[in-house]
């Protein structure tokens, strides 16, 4: 995969059939992660903060990453107001990732070796990679001392691994061309 | 019941701190790149390469920095757009 940079924050991504396949299955597995778009009414009164019920600490690993607590401190008063952060914030920001997943599944939608992106579709990308990086890295359970290359090629995770390493490269490429 | 305050001397940026206690957080985590750590804090807080490059080295070597400050409402909706680039944050008060 190769990125240029057209003006300011547009780009263009050249790549394989086996990548933008590879690339929408991946974003594909997000969205069914993500869930269903909350039905309107729902959504309305959850951008209000008013749904009533509470949004529960993500019980998900892969989901609790995406979805942090807002508030280190596990006293009483700091679960109480990390569990009001996540009532008023988590739905927007699902929708933001939704949203991101999505473009990057549209965009690919029947490219032909090359996909323009415009600047708010770059950052959809960009997102999205990390996205699916802090999904499969929580899975991998990932640490810093981790050596990838060591997993063998017969280990159950060996593919995962092979995926998320190639996000990473692909991610550190289209940053090359933004910072 | 309490006492007056009293200034003894002009307000300065120092004071407004002392009034806005509340920082957020960039935690270190082993999967997101440098790269992109830095890329966020400029694009979220409009940070120079410099300075957002020196509070990424500070969070991947020292596994935190402060990258804002102000009052709990701002540093709420600062958290919340570090969680949706996918950074580990929170707030605290100071």
């Amino acid at each position: 995969m190769k990125f240029s940079r057209a003006r300011k924050g547009a780009v263009t991504v050249r790549l394989e059939a086996g990548e933008a396949r590879l690339l929408s299955r991946c974003a594909a597995d997000l969205l069914e992660l993500l869930g269903p778009e909350p039905v309107e009414q729902d959504d309305l009164f959850a951008s209000l903060g008013l749904s009533g019920g509470q949004v529960d600490r993500p019980s998900d690993p892969a989901l609790l990453r995406l979805f942090p607590d807002a508030y280190a401190s596990a006293d009483e008063a700091g679960r109480e107001a990390t569990a009001d952060f996540r009532r008023f914030t988590e739905s927007d920001l699902r929708a933001g990732k939704r949203r991101d997943a999505r473009t990057l599944v549209e965009t690919l939608q029947g490219a032909d070796g090359a996909v323009q992106l415009d600047g708010r579709q770059t950052a959809a990308w960009l997102g999205c990679l990390n996205d699916l990086r802090l999904v499969l890295g929580a899975r991998l359970e990932v640490t810093e001392q981790m050596d990838l290359g060591d997993v063998s090629e017969d280990a159950p995770e060996h593919h995962a691994l092979m995926v998320y390493t190639w996000l990473g490269g692909v991610q550190e490429l289209l940053l090359q061309r933004l910072l | 019941m309490t006492a007056p305050a009293t200034l003894d001397e002009p307000r300065t940026d120092e004071h407004a701190a002392v009034d806005t206690p509340w920082v957020t957080i960039v935690w270190n985590d082993p999967v997101n790149l440098m790269s992109y750590v830095t890329h966020v804090l400029m694009d979220l807080f409009g940070y120079s390469k410099a300075r957002a490059e020196k509070l990424m080295l500070m969070v991947h070597e020292e596994g935190r920095a402060v990258v804002s400050n102000g009052t709990r409402e701002q540093m709420e909706v600062d958290v919340q757009r570090c969680h949706g680039c996918g950074l580990w944050a929170t707030l605290q008060q100071d």
